[in-house]
């Protein structure tokens, strides 16, 4: 019970950081010279695929904190190691996404549209990393046989966070990737 | 294998003095949140004194017209130092003191919820101050003042490493405040005894609760903002320099979504802590406990909504400008109530006049002066005729000494017998207190003259205008008197500790559940809780024929059968 307190008071002070940092993305994508940037480099399509595999990861943990209520421990070592897998993929894809920008001269100090999509971005994908951390811990422990007949609540708990680091990303997508895109069809 | 025996407490009590029995390695190992409170409030006193010091520099530097005592360099850190030091590092750390300390004992727990957190929460803390202060060795000290606007925080205008120590320690502060405060409600909401229910807890636990749920929503903000501006300086992004195509005023809205809650999350536990002390040297329950609970959270609301006054004379159109003047009129009705709660407490009460309590009578003259010149601040013109003034200076000065240290103080001789077991010297307490007052008033009273006479802050000389230069004198004479205050204090607090007369359990005849232990409480705090049936559990277990929760249930369950029962009121006290 405390736990599960704890970590939604850190998920509510985080996003307010998410939202102060949207904020400043949103105020400045309204600057001229940020959108054709914006869509120029940015790939919907590839993104739209390491996304995919951010949103699965939530489902495949959610579907560990089942087995683990359940005391499934052989699914839940399953599903916990596909959350990884599948963690790791995003972490990829963006580095992949990051590098080309790079090599297209988009860096943090290239224009107002690279320090705030860096920043950003960066911001989730710290986030999504420290996850990883976590997540990696609770699965060598359950690995090394921590939670057998347990009524822990660090699944839960950490289940918080991660769902957390998801739908923010859905924001980050939607307004970074999605909203420009639709401007672009319709102006 | 070598292995360091980290020494565990046993029998020996949290002692206010560092030269515990155990060694210095206990202190710095310790989770317990009496020994942790503690050291937030010695972290508090050092870096006052340190504050206090640089701002004597400063005073001296503008005793006299066309000084040259300080070079304007010097000046700018020293002043820029000075705010974020008293702001972050004295006041938070005092304010989180008290509560890592009274909070568990107040609601019958035996340590906060996560113990080790705990100890985090204190040392990020500790550490970001260190940070802070290790510019002054690593080439300068930060120079843009505590609320560093852009563009003067950005590289090309202030390239010495100042500010980014500013933002390094400021994050670890920032991060300590938030665990802190997660730590806090987790604290209040599943550690109380079960039989103390939210409507039973004392006033002083409820504005914790309040407040940390500001900090949790207020410093994120600032913490992006830091984040951004690192980014800036280290990585040459473009967030706040205006020639990147940034926005420099970007910084003002998040570093104020920040700064006006600031200023409510450091008076939020004062407004509780003079809710303990009034009732108590009254001898009269707190008058409407409901509320001052309502206004704290109107308050906590109405916070993010006025920030905008801050940035009156940026231009933002009056539109925005006469929204925000309102809102700010607004968040003084709540505070005004609680002052009404507090005089109405006192009112009949049979008062004593301890030196908490002296600072606590003080406090309503002082904050409500601040109050006043913070209002006129909400008046649009007035605010562009007097902003970047003396006035401002005078004006929050009144609200964080009048207000916020003022609390400190009178929470620090109300609860010191508590925390050392020693009783501080009252003649010499009673003088500190006079002293003190007068150097507070003869400091800032005589700057709201000089803010309406013109003279700007954060200016390093000024001209031998007529007047300006005896206002100035008699500014410093003040603040002098002031520090010599705070050195008696000193004296008073390390001699209370030697040689003070060992305090009652009990010297207050107080109300509240941290006076039921001994002085200084046990390692543990309780075996066994007395019973919480009202507000104030100790005072009903000490007089037991006269309890309030007997008096609330004969109002409930009597009615007289010759009073009309609409008219029944059912508070009888």
């Amino acid at each position: 019970m405390e736990n599960k307190l704890m970590i939604k008071l850190v998920v509510g002070t985080e996003a307010m950081f998410f939202l102060a940092l949207i904020m400043a993305y949103v105020y400045f994508s309204l600057l001229p010279g940020f959108s054709p940037q914006q869509a120029d480099h940015l790939d919907i399509r590839s993104t739209a695929i390491f996304s995919a595999f951010l949103f699965s990861s939530s489902f495949t943990f959610w579907r560990a904190e089942m087995n683990f209520k359940q005391g499934k421990m052989t699914r839940l070592k399953g599903w916990l190691l596909l959350t990884l897998v599948l963690g790791l993929a995003f972490l990829f894809g963006q580095g992949n996404e990051y590098a080309r920008l790079l090599r297209e001269n988009v860096s943090i100090s290239s224009s107002l549209f690279g320090t705030s999509f860096f920043t950003l971005t960066g911001f989730h994908g710290l986030h999504v990393f420290a996850g990883l951390v976590v997540i990696s811990i609770i699965t060598t422990l359950t690995f090394m046989g921590d939670y057998d007949r347990s009524t822990s609540s660090v699944f839960g708990t950490v289940g918080i966070y991660w769902h957390f680091v998801d739908i923010v990303w859905l924001f980050v997508f939607l307004i970074v990737y999605v909203l420009p895109h639709f401007h672009k069809i319709t102006g | 294998m070598d292995t360091i025996l980290v020494p565990e407490p046993e029998e020996s009590l949290p002692n206010l003095s560092v030269s515990n029995d155990q060694g210095i390695l206990q202190w710095i190992s310790s989770v317990d949140h009496k020994q942790i409170g503690i050291m937030y409030l010695w972290l508090s006193v050092l870096f006052l004194v340190v504050a206090g010091i640089e701002i004597l520099l400063v005073r001296l530097q503008l005793a006299i017209p066309n000084n040259h005592f300080l070079a304007p360099e010097v000046y700018n850190q020293l002043f820029t130092m000075h705010g974020t030091t008293m702001i972050f590092f004295v006041a938070m750390p005092a304010i989180f003191g008290f509560t890592t300390y009274f909070v568990p004992l107040m609601i019958g727990a035996n340590d906060m919820a996560f113990p080790r957190l705990n100890a985090f929460s204190f040392w990020t803390t500790f550490f970001g101050g260190s940070l802070l202060y290790f510019s002054f060795i690593a080439g300068g000290a930060p120079d843009a003042g505590w609320f560093n606007y852009a563009p003067l925080n950005e590289y090309n205008y202030s390239s010495s490493p100042g500010i980014d120590y500013y933002c390094a320690g400021l994050l670890f502060a920032g991060i300590g405040t938030v665990t802190a405060s997660i730590n806090f409600v987790v604290t209040i909401l599943h550690y109380r005894v079960p039989a103390m229910s939210l409507k039973q807890m004392p006033l002083f636990v409820w504005m914790i609760l309040i407040n940390s749920f500001l900090i949790l929503a207020a410093f994120p903000s600032l913490n992006a903002a830091l984040a951004m501006l690192l980014l800036d300086r280290q990585l040459h992004a473009h967030f706040f320099s205006a020639a990147g195509g940034g926005s420099a005023i970007l910084w003002q809205h998040l570093f104020w979504l920040f700064g006006h809650p600031e200023v409510y999350i450091v008076i939020l536990p004062i407004f509780g802590i003079f809710s303990e002390v009034f009732p108590v040297f009254s001898r009269k329950p707190i008058f409407g406990y409901s509320m001052v609970i309502g206004s704290g959270i109107a308050i906590a609301l109405l916070a993010f909504g006025v920030w905008v006054h801050h940035m009156f004379a940026t231009g933002l159109g009056n539109t925005v400008n006469g929204f925000f003047a309102a809102s700010s009129l607004l968040i003084g009705i709540p505070t005004g109530v609680k002052i009404f709660n507090w005089l109405a407490t006192m009112h009949g009460g049979a008062i004593r006049f301890s030196v908490s309590m002296l600072f606590a009578i003080a406090f309503l003259i002082e904050f409500t002066i601040g109050g006043l010149s913070g209002i006129s601040f909400a008046i649009v013109p007035i605010d562009w005729q007097l902003t970047d003034t003396y006035y401002v200076v005078a004006h929050l000065h009144f609200v964080f000494i009048g207000g916020t240290l003022f609390g400190l103080l009178s929470g620090l001789f109300y609860w010191f017998p508590k925390m050392s077991g020693r009783v501080p010297d009252q003649r010499l307490s009673r003088w500190f207190f006079w002293l003190f007052v007068a150097g507070f008033n003869i400091t800032f009273l005589v700057q709201h003259a000089l803010g309406a006479m013109g003279m700007p802050r954060r200016v390093y000389t000024y001209p031998n205008l007529p007047g300006w230069g005896v206002l100035n004198l008699i500014s410093t004479i003040g603040a002098f008197l002031m520090a010599g205050a705070v050195g008696l204090l000193v004296y008073i607090l390390v001699r209370a500790l030697n040689k003070g007369a060992i305090a009652a359990s009990d010297p207050w005849d107080a109300n509240t559940l941290e006076w039921t232990t001994t002085s200084p409480p046990g390692l543990k705090n309780f075996d066994r809780v007395i019973p919480v049936k009202s507000t104030r559990p100790f005072r009903d277990y000490k007089r037991p024929e006269d309890a309030d929760w007997k008096r609330q249930e004969a109002a409930y369950t009597e009615k007289p059968p010759d009073i009309d029962i609409t008219q029944n009121n059912s508070h009888g006290e």
